[in-house]
């Protein structure tokens, strides 16, 4: 039998087992579809695990530029025995399993619906390579071979792409072409090349580039001027640190000495991590560290002091399944309540949510500016969709006069004005930022005492009420102008054409956007809304009042952002609808599309 | 009793070689009960200052939670100060330290502070070497909560509010402090300011992670019959290792020496440590003895005090991060920026 035809419009899954090498051959192919010039997005599946067990790879391949996670499988390369029968029940009636037929199958191996390519990967493998890990880790490039002729990929591509990643390493080459062409040749003598389910060459991608949102993360702190991070490993978010440690050691090494304009301390927890970034914030230098939820819920009370004493943080939480230790390596976004009040007491935060690669970089780097400008922490709500799987986004891009914004620092000539009344918590602007001083800046002046316990205007420890009030009231005053300089929502339409409108944020972005589209297509189109930071915009405020019923999407159980929004706009909870995901994978538009269908239809039923 | 300082200033009240009154040095004044070991702690360090002619700006005093971490209210008005949450002053000194190394970090923290809840904190800014002086005034109770015995209560000790003796092993921060290979160890005692000054001064002097750990009592919750934190049971059961005395910017000489007679230790290269050496079988730049000599006091029921253990040259923080001699905190936008066509090349490579 064969397929439905699909040209650059379907999914394929590669399961495999952890610690085989089976991660960069994979990623080889995914790139080879953007250099084909077709939109493409890979999202790893992986256990809590370092050697054996179950993992997949996902890719997603769509010419309309759809990057979200769709269900279903068209095409499984299932190269684990393990997961087999779970693999093969995935795949959808008309596709393709490619499996190793080196032993023959089990009749409960087989499915009639699909089509069943045998391609012997170990025997073919053993026969072109002697040594035994060889054999395995080629095993691999073999079935990549196949799928190069199976799918109508061009092998240049791949062979380029070989030569790039291991560019230092020349000798690599020569075997991996063989067993490229080992798997090419087999399929093609074998089978009829190409498949009907196949890529075409387009020129959909224009000048964007592919990359993990953590790499971006630390590539916009560089550029936002970070010269100190502490952090502590934790999955999503360890890649952060070791990207900005490859950044820092190209970039910020002095040309002369060969010294290091930046420090790293990997500490002993996340409370050491944050009192670290803390203590270099409080000192002046820029600092950051990244985490996921379970350590943002360490670093809670450090979380208060910089709030309270009013010190630059930047956080980066790489959100992962919670509670507790939850699911450690699959997404969701449900630190958002925790990270927008982390902390006792009456304590809000600055929260930024990327979702792309390129925003990652710059909000990374904005992020930076708003935690000198705000003294207060900042936190990225990144996730482990975007930080940890390579997404297409728009080249980075950085204006070679931009400049740090410190904020309100004074300089050892200004201390010496004379007619400057300076108090450290003392709102001299109105706009209830105080002036701070750096350790160190004048002999005489500016030099106070930073603490978590209550202080007046000129830092003086206090235990009168008025005063205190006074202060929680001038950081109230503070956070009103923080909602004027944080990023603006997104709105995907001029003017508003609909009653409804779809509310996302984050990497729900993907999904969202092709719901939208189905949505038009289905002559329901429905107006929308992304936001991008907390606290909310007027703009945020508007969208919502200008519609009747506000179809909030987002992936986790407890409707996080609705709470945020219900809260702190008082927006009557009738008027927002939950449409949530939360089973650890990446929310679908088809599950979008569903609840949103769901609730409009029982709504008719009940007007009734 | 006044909570105001008189602003009045004798005439001829000297000034130190960079032109600051001792009263420059001072804080605003002690909330602290009356008789309280920290006030005499806060008192040496003013005058450790005063006398190391130390501008005041460039020095930042962190602390924790607790009696002791409130002291840095009562010295060094001028300088800095950052009074943080309870037991994490060491990351908080650790990150200003990466951010500023030329500025002289004075950690103040207690027995609660350290060897309780701070105990995490407190080991791996030893491992680290982080160039800063870390004080404990070790009361072995908490006095803000009224008293509780602290970690660092000796086993059989009593408090006034418990009436019982400590069940529990005590831990000795001085003994962890010379196994984690401190950079700099020290005790003394808040009573003895002759010793305490001029470690003091040492300690500030020291390029790497100096600690003393400073007996303090506690007048109001341990200092009664039964405890071996009290005023009266530490003069009675200290032990020297040597009178002491810091001198700064001075050639070193090197000494061989013998029981009892002096030696000049050459610390950080450009200060003096002169020693008049009172404890036999010692050697404070030996590790080995100085545990020795540690062990072998404690089993006789007796308090060590003094420089134990010195390594002049040690590899702090920075030194190990091969971080520039400019601080971090200096930098902008001239240093930092990667450079043009930078970005491109790595937007190239992401295709």
């Amino acid at each position: 039998m064969s397929g439905k035809r699909r040209v650059n419009d379907f999914v394929i899954r590669f399961a495999n087992v952890n610690g085989t090498g089976s991660a960069s051959t994979n990623g080889l192919f995914a790139k080879s579809i953007f250099r084909s010039g077709v939109p493409v997005s890979a999202k790893n599946i992986f256990p809590s695990n370092i050697q054996g067990l179950p993992t997949w790879y996902e890719v997603r391949i769509s010419d309309k530029g759809y990057l979200g996670r769709r269900e279903g499988i068209d095409i499984m390369v299932a190269v684990n025995p393990q997961s087999f029968q779970e693999d093969l029940q995935r795949i959808l009636p008309g596709g393709y399993i490619i499996y190793d037929n080196s032993r023959p199958l089990h009749d409960d191996q087989k499915r009639s619906d699909i089509n069943m390519i045998g391609l012997p990967m170990m025997l073919l493998s053993m026969e072109y390579f002697e040594l035994p890990r060889l054999q395995q880790l080629f095993k691999n490039v073999i079935y990549l071979g196949a799928l190069v002729a199976l799918l109508d990929i061009d092998i240049n591509i791949v062979k380029h792409l070989i030569e790039e990643l291991f560019a230092t390493k020349p000798k690599l080459w020569p075997p991996n072409f063989k067993a490229l062409e080992v798997g090419y040749n087999y399929a093609k003598e074998n089978y009829d090349c190409p498949l009907d389910t196949r890529i075409e060459k387009r020129d959909l991608i224009g000048d964007q580039i592919m990359v993990e949102g953590n790499e971006a993360t630390a590539l916009g702190i560089v550029y936002g001027g970070a010269t100190v991070c502490a952090w502590y490993p934790i999955t999503p978010s360890t890649s952060v640190a070791k990207a900005y440690d490859k950044y820092a050691n190209k970039f910020l090494i002095d040309k002369d000495s060969k010294k290091k304009k930046f420090a790293m301390v990997q500490a002993e927890d996340e409370l050491a991590a944050i009192g670290m970034v803390i203590g270099a914030g409080w000192n002046g230098a820029r600092a950051f560290t990244s985490t996921s939820g379970a350590g943002v819920s360490l670093m809670n009370e450090f979380i208060g002091l910089a709030y309270f004493a009013e010190i630059p943080v930047f956080l980066v939480n790489v959100q992962r399944g919670g509670p507790s230790t939850g699911m450690p390596t699959r997404t969701q976004q449900g630190d958002i309540i925790s990270s927008a009040y982390a902390s006792h007491g009456d304590t809000k935060h600055i929260l930024l949510f990327p979702s792309t690669p390129n925003e990652c970089f710059e909000m990374s780097a904005t992020g930076l500016d708003l935690a000198d400008r705000f003294q207060t922490p900042i936190i990225l709500l990144s996730d482990l969709d975007l930080g940890m799987n390579e997404h297409i986004t728009e080249p980075f891009s950085w204006d070679k006069n931009r400049k740090y914004d410190r904020g309100k620092v004074l300089t050892a000539e200004d201390l010496d004005d004379p007619n400057l009344d300076w108090g450290r918590y003392l709102d001299i602007d109105g706009d209830g930022i105080p002036y701070r001083t750096i350790p160190g800046t004048h002999p005489s002046k500016g030099g106070y005492f930073t603490r978590g316990t209550s202080r007046d205007e000129y830092a003086r420890y206090t235990e009168k009420g008025a005063v205190y009030k006074r202060n929680v009231d001038r950081l109230t005053r503070k956070w009103n102008t923080a909602r004027k300089w944080v990023p603006k929502p997104e709105f995907y339409q001029d003017g508003y054409k609909s009653n409804h409108g779809l509310l996302f944020f984050g990497t729900t972005t993907y999904a969202a956007i092709e719901a939208m589209d189905k949505l038009q297509a289905s002559s329901s189109p429905m107006d929308a809304m992304r936001i991008r930071a907390f606290p909310f915009n007027n703009e945020v405020e508007d969208f919502i009042s200008q519609h009747d019923e506000i179809f909030v999407i987002e992936q986790n159980k407890d409707a996080q952002m609705r709470s945020l929004l219900i809260n702190e706009l008082e927006i009557h909870p009738k008027k927002l609808i939950s449409i949530l995901n939360y089973d650890g994978y990446p929310i679908t538009a088809q599950n979008i599309i569903e609840q949103i269908g769901e609730h409009l239809s029982i709504k008719m039923i009940s007007q009734v | 009793m006044s909570y105001i300082k008189p602003t009045f200033v004798h005439p001829q009240a000297p000034r130190n070689e960079v032109g600051y009154l001792k009263r420059d040095y001072e804080g605003k004044i002690s909330t602290l009960c009356a008789g309280c070991g920290h006030d005499s702690i806060s008192a040496a360090i003013v005058q450790a200052c005063f006398e190391m002619n130390i501008e005041p700006h460039h020095l930042a005093k962190l602390s924790g939670i607790g009696c002791s971490s409130k002291t840095p209210t009562y010295f060094l008005s001028n300088s800095h100060g950052f009074n943080s949450v309870h037991g994490r002053m060491p990351s908080i000194a650790t990150g200003a330290n990466l951010a500023n190394k030329e500025l002289i970090y004075l950690g103040v923290s207690g027995d609660g502070d350290t060897a309780s809840i701070g105990m995490g904190q407190f080991v791996h800014v030893i491992r680290r070497n982080v160039n800063m002086t870390y004080i404990v005034m070790n009361n072995g109770c908490y006095g803000l909560t009224k008293g509780q015995d602290s970690a660092t209560a000796d086993k059989g000790s009593i408090s006034k509010p418990s009436r019982e003796a400590t069940p529990y092993e005590a831990i000795d921060l001085v003994g962890l402090a010379l196994e984690l290979n401190a950079s700099f160890v020290a005790r003394s005692f808040s009573g003895d300011k002759s010793q305490l000054i001029p470690l003091l001064k040492a300690a500030m002097s020291h390029k790497g992670f100096a600690f003393i750990d400073i007996i303090s009592p506690c007048v109001t919750f341990n200092n009664n019959k039964g405890s071996t934190k009290s005023y009266d049971y530490v003069r009675e059961h200290i032990s020297i290792t040597g009178a002491m005395d810091y001198v700064p910017e001075e050639k070193a000489i090197e000494v061989e020496y013998a029981e009892g007679s002096q030696k000049d230790i050459e610390l950080f290269g450009h200060s003096v440590v002169h020693l008049e050496k009172l404890a036999p079988n010692w050697n404070p730049t030996d590790k080995q003895s100085a545990i020795d000599k540690l062990q072998a006091t404690k089993r006789n029921g007796q308090i060590l005090t003094g420089l134990l253990y010195v390594n002049p040259n040690p590899r702090d923080l920075h030194q190990i991060n091969h971080t520039v001699d400019i601080p971090l905190n200096k930098l902008t936008e001239n240093h930092l920026y990667p450079g043009d066509g930078e970005l491109d090349k790595i937007n190239e490579g992401m295709r």
